[in-house]
């Protein structure tokens, strides 16, 4: 909302700086977004206070040279009139009229060497007054256009004031600056500051802050001549909760000209544009003090009425819609209607959107004399509905969807019936018609005074406390333990004592409120065992160099079945959104390798090396319950040059298979985890570079080499045979079984005794299965087992590999004997060949 | 004899003077010193002397040998060293030359920055609490006091799924009333971070997925002025000593007083910069006291217990901490900007 400071000063004193009202008002919750300067300092131009001056316009000539241009006379306070020439079209009415002093007509009045904007030129360009000829006439000022001065792009005329009875006095000589310069502050209306989008609520608001007295607008209506507003108008609902007051006031011979120059320039500073007096009254009502409202060409009403009550009164009755209905709004869109959309009719059919936009068949035209002007009030809760289903945000339905309280519909069509008499010349048809079943009673709120102060932290005194709330218009009676407050009827925000603690807080200012430590009982610290194990398992991967990441947990199921060529889709159930913002992100992921696979592929064009992993949630839908089960999953990719690549080594080996298995050994030992692997199948994966992760018998994931068909669908950008690794690991299968803490193996004492061992075996008999063997055979004083050798070929039997090892014997308590050593190789020989069919390599 | 003693000292010592290199040196060594050596038979001819002339001889003989073996040795000190100097010289680096990084991992950024909020936190005896992304209606906003059709609830865009009632969650705050219903009555200090959730379009400025950090503080003495020094002493900790708050009234449905806490602008000194639009101040987070709505939804009863919630936005936090200018970065994890931090 924008706010003209010179608007707010109507009702309230302002002494402070355009930044410091700023501050206050956003520090109070009004934030204060931008502070837009117009002729002022502050301003990129600021209007110099001898130069630009108010004149009157004392009489206008042609021209005796020029058809275009005229002389006008200008008082401006000096000792003589100047004589300005000037082209503005809006001057040429005048042109032969003789004296006009008595029209009070004036405008701004730039002399020699002021600083403007150039009229003539886009954009804004400042220059200086320059005295000069124009057809033999010299001219050494300048009346001004609003593009001129840098308040609008209008630039077909000057601006013109007329002083009257409304007007703001306009006095020659009297600096621009104090009429027309400004700061136009736009405050950010938050829903709980409804009652503050418009002048007066503003108004209201710093008012208390600066602890000062309001003057509200008059809301007096001077009504007389004949005929009755009720005998003419009736008014009626079928939903008295959703349109709990419908106030009328019928005005007749409005004269639709262009508004007063003082209001045309609050509301273009206020953002609205004008058009003539009758809509702009309506417009400056809403902005002023904050009551939408609607004008009604009366006679189209009355020739509706002849229809059903040829000698009664103009019935005006709100309803929802009959099934079928639609309605041509203001706009000229013809629109169907929601079923809860209250609308304003008559016997005839309907004549608008109650509180969001009227019917086009009974707005105002150019010929319209006697107007009907509409004050009403509506449910907040419905407008809201209504105004986002239809699309059709309006600056009434942005009021009428925070909340107006019904109070202030007598107030807003008083108001505007005042203006239209004053400012239209229309007359107000005495008899107002108020339909109002069921005023509510003013709230009345309880505060305790330990409470506030519990809450605020602040040892403030009842009588402090109801001194603040007073200064809001809140009636506080003080008891001995809390405050009897009545809360004013715009307020409709207030419905417990919190919120007056709020309200206190706020004008004792949050910034005085004291900066103190929690005295409070400290919980049980209780840790979060499984963030621990995530950070300690984030930890490890990136010791091991490789990059976290963190992905869209949405996705899509296109993307994630290319991970599964030729084979069928997934069918576990998706999280699915009704409302996506495209496909790739429209349900929650079955799969987190996908995602990291996903900028896997997204990094392939830039990087000729990929570690990464994530940890992260995947989403299964689950029939019995509501909520999907979240489930933590570990996923890794490598792929591309197993080092950073130098001068030295410009062709690193690539990333494969063991590299992988090697990280994920180390992060079992990080974890103190015994986790064994054995060949998998599986559609991601390619054939014979898979693996299954067991911890005991229980599956913990996939590793393995990404199937050529992943990879192509995924769109990795990778060399040919460049193999991508992929894992992906079920961490909720893990949390519970990682060890509080692991033993620690004491440094032996006792000399180790090495050999190296290398056997022939079948291709099929796993590498695993060798070393486990090893293992058994070698008893407690083999300590280690190092395969160093892996060899195929030469003179081995076909269908035959040989793996050659370096095993550590030592015992604790003593030196061991090349003899001790030879018995234990023997028995691990003997045991190897009876149970996989091993030989000793010649 | 004693003049061929003389005579051989001459020579000798010439001789270790000549030697040039560590092989000269070992055969001048082999030739006077060693067992073998021209010193060593003239002392074993000793016993051809008068007994007179023995200990004359002797004695001389010791002399000059032992000043042979301690010019010998410092020769051959120096002779080492010139030939290591020598080594050196003919095999040195080109000193800039580019070093040898090892490949080395690094941690989200966002991790990065959630950390260390959870290490402030912990510190104030704040514990990580962890809720559901997808969320009901009820948790995310109904329980929170936002009615069906709250103008509150257009501040945020959710995003609905094809179960009723269920949406992903908009904000953190979500799992307040999980947090109160598993701790009642304990008293409870907690920070829930997550994932949240809006439909807005993806830009420069928006996503539509982002971290919070929710905090809950609920207990029975626990005031606004607790809740202002608390976030202070965050601030101060998180972004320098120096920096200063200021606390301005705003609103959310679930919290009564509410505020926004700006920071003193660490990158201009609170001085003015195009970062926090020339105000000084940059919008860290926003808090306020529990409502009563949400503490009795929670099981505390309101006349009883107090508290204060708060919330930000870690990607928000790290992209004023180093002028990140794009939050799509964050899920967009090119590894050319994951590296840099
Ligand atoms: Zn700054």
């Amino acid at each position: 909302m924008l706010v003209p400071l010179s608007w707010l000063k109507e009702y309230v004193n302002i002494d402070q700086s355009p930044a410091e009202v700023a501050d206050l008002l956003t520090n109070a919750g009004l934030e204060v977004k931008t502070i837009a300067y117009i002729g002022i300092p502050g301003a990129d131009l600021v209007w110099d206070r001898e130069k630009i001056i108010l004149g009157q316009i004392l009489q206008v000539e042609q021209h005796p040279d020029a058809d275009k241009l005229v002389l006008a006379t200008v008082a401006y306070g000096g000792e003589q009139p100047e004589v300005v020439v000037t082209g503005a079209p809006n001057l040429f009415p005048f042109v032969g009229q003789g004296d006009i002093r008595g029209r009070d007509l004036f405008s701004p009045l730039a002399l020699e060497g002021a600083t403007l904007y150039d009229g003539h030129k886009e954009g804004r360009k400042k220059t200086v007054l320059k005295g000069k000829p124009l057809r033999g006439i010299f001219n050494r000022c300048m009346l001004c256009s609003e593009k001129e001065l840098g308040i609008s792009e209008e630039h077909e005329g000057i601006i013109l004031m007329v002083k009257d009875e409304n007007s703001p006095v306009y006095q020659p000589g009297t600096p621009v600056q104090d009429l027309l310069g400004d700061a136009v502050l736009e405050i950010d209306v938050i829903p709980n500051i409804a009652r503050c989008a418009s002048m007066v609520g503003v108004a209201r608001e710093y008012a208390a802050l600066t602890n000062q007295p309001i003057q509200y607008p008059s809301y007096e209506v001077v009504m007389e001549g004949p005929g009755s507003g009720q005998e003419r108008v009736t008014i009626s609902t079928d939903e008295p909760e959703l349109n709990p007051r419908f106030v009328a006031i019928v005005i007749e011979g409005v004269e639709q000209k262009p508004s007063p120059h003082w209001l045309q320039h609050r509301l273009r500073l206020a953002g609205q544009r004008p058009i003539n007096v009758v809509v702009d009254v309506s417009n400056y009502v809403m902005l002023e003090m904050g009551q939408p409202n609607h004008t009604f060409d009366y006679d189209y009403l009355r020739q509706r009425a002849d229809q059903y009550a040829p000698n009664g009164p103009i019935h005006i009755h709100t309803r929802l819609p009959r099934k079928g209905e639609t309605l041509t709004t203001l706009d000229g869109t013809e629109r169907s209607l929601l079923p809860y959309t209250i609308l304003v009719t008559d016997a005839v059919g309907n004549l608008g959107l109650g509180g969001i936009m009227g019917g086009e068949n009974s707005e105002i035209k150019p010929e319209t004399k006697n107007v009907l002007l509409e004050a009403a009030a509506w449910n907040f809760i419905n407008i809201r509905k209504s105004s986002t289903r239809l699309g059709l945000f309006t600056e009434a339905s942005f009021r009428f969807s925070r909340g107006v309280h019904p109070s202030q519909a007598l107030l807003g069509a008083k108001r505007g019936a005042e203006l239209l008499r004053r400012l239209a010349g229309g007359r107000v048809v005495p008899g107002i018609i108020d339909y109002y079943p069921n005023p509510p009673q003013p709230v009345t709120v309880k505060l305790d005074l330990d409470y506030a102060r519990r809450l605020s932290g602040l040892d403030l005194t009842g009588r402090e406390m109801a001194d603040l709330l007073q200064r809001l218009a809140f009636k506080a009676d003080l008891h001995t333990d809390h405050l009897l407050v009545t809360v004013p009827d715009y307020r409709l925000d207030i419905e417990g004592g919190h919120d007056l603690v709020e309200e206190i807080c706020r004008l004792y200012r949050y910034e005085e409120i004291p900066l103190t430590v929690l005295a409070d009982t400290l919980p049980p610290q209780r840790g979060n065992h499984k963030l621990e194990l995530e950070e300690q398992i984030k930890d490890a991967l990136v010791q091991m160099g490789l990059q976290e990441v963190i992905t869209y947990r949405l996705s899509s199921a296109g993307h994630e079945a290319r991970l599964l060529p030729n084979s069928p889709p997934d069918d576990r159930p998706y999280v699915a959104l009704t409302n996506p913002i495209s496909p790739e992100r429209s349900v929650m992921r079955h799969s987190l390798l996908a995602s990291v696979l996903e900028v896997a592929a997204a990094n392939s064009r830039y990087q000729s090396r990929i570690p990464l992993f994530e940890i992260g949630p995947i989403y299964l839908a689950d029939e019995d319950a509501v909520l999907p089960t979240e489930l933590a999953r570990l996923a890794l990719v490598l792929t591309g040059e197993r080092v950073v690549r130098t001068w030295q080594q410009n062709q690193p080996e690539l990333y494969d298979f063991f590299d992988l298995k090697g990280v994920l050994d180390g992060l079992w030992a990080d974890l103190g985890l015994t986790v064994t692997v054995e060949p998998a199948v599986h559609p991601s994966f390619r054939r014979g570079r898979t693996a299954r992760l067991l911890l005991g018998e229980t599956q913990i994931g996939l590793m393995g080499e990404l199937h050529p068909l992943v990879v192509e669908k995924l769109d990795l950008r990778v060399e040919k045979n460049q193999p991508v690794l992929a894992a992906d690991i079920d961490l909720e299968a893990i949390y519970h079984r990682v060890p509080p803490a692991r033993p620690y193996t004491s440094i032996p004492a006792y000399p180790a005794v090495r050999e190296d061992l290398a056997l022939v075996v079948r291709q099929d008999v796993a590498a695993a299965a060798v070393e486990q063997e090893i293992r058994k055979a070698g008893g407690y004083l083999l300590r280690q087992v190092e395969l160093f050798d892996l060899f195929i070929g030469g003179n081995l039997p076909p269908g035959h590999r040989s793996l050659a090892y370096h095993l550590t014997y030592q015992a604790n308590d003593k030196t061991l004997t090349d003899k001790d050593a030879r018995k234990i190789r023997q028995r691990i020989i003997a045991q190897l060949e009876r149970n996989l069919g091993a030989k000793l390599r010649e | 004899m004693l003049d061929e003693l003389e005579k051989l000292h001459a020579e000798a010592q010439q001789g270790l003077h000549a030697a040039a290199t560590s092989d000269d040196l070992s055969t001048w060594f082999r030739h006077y010193l060693a067992g073998k050596g021209q010193i060593t038979l003239l002392t074993r001819q000793v016993g051809q002397l008068s007994p007179e002339e023995r200990p004359v001889f002797g004695q001389q003989i010791n002399v000059i040998k032992k000043e042979l073996q301690t010019a010998y040795e410092s020769r051959a000190e120096e002779l080492k060293m010139a030939e290591l100097e020598a080594v050196m010289a003919a095999d040195t680096l080109d000193v800039t030359l580019p070093g040898r990084q090892p490949a080395r991992g690094r941690l989200h950024i966002t991790t990065q920055t959630l950390r260390q909020i959870y290490r402030i936190f912990g510190d104030m005896g704040f514990q990580v609490y962890r809720s559901p992304d997808v969320e009901t209606d009820a948790y995310n906003f109904e329980m929170l006091n936002f009615p069906p059709h709250h103008p509150a609830r257009e501040m945020q865009d959710s995003f609905y799924t094809n179960t009723p009632d269920v949406i992903l969650r908009t904000h953190t705050s979500a799992g307040q009333i999980r947090a109160m219903h598993e701790y009642y009555p304990e008293p409870i200090r907690v920070i829930l971070p997550g994932m949240c959730y809006r439909n807005e379009q993806i830009t420069a400025r928006s996503e539509i997925q982002f971290y919070q950090v929710e905090g809950l503080a609920v207990g029975h003495n626990i005031t606004f002025a607790d809740l202002k020094g608390t976030l202070t002493e965050f601030a101060k900790r998180l972004f320098g000593a120096k920096r200063q708050t200021r606390f301005r009234a705003s609103y959310f449905p679930f919290t009564e007083p509410s505020a926004e806490m700006d920071v003193s602008c660490f990158l201009c000194d609170g001085k003015g910069c195009q970062v926090c639009k020339q105000t000084g101040w940059l919008e860290i987070l926003g808090c306020g006291m529990v409502h009563p709505v949400v503490l009795r939804n929670g099981g505390y009863n309101p006349e009883k217990y107090t508290g204060f919630a708060f919330g930000m936005g870690p990607e928000r936090i790290a992209m004023l901490k180093y002028g990140i200018n794009d939050i799509r970065q964050f899920w967009g994890n090119d590894l050319r900007f994951l590296q840099q931090f």
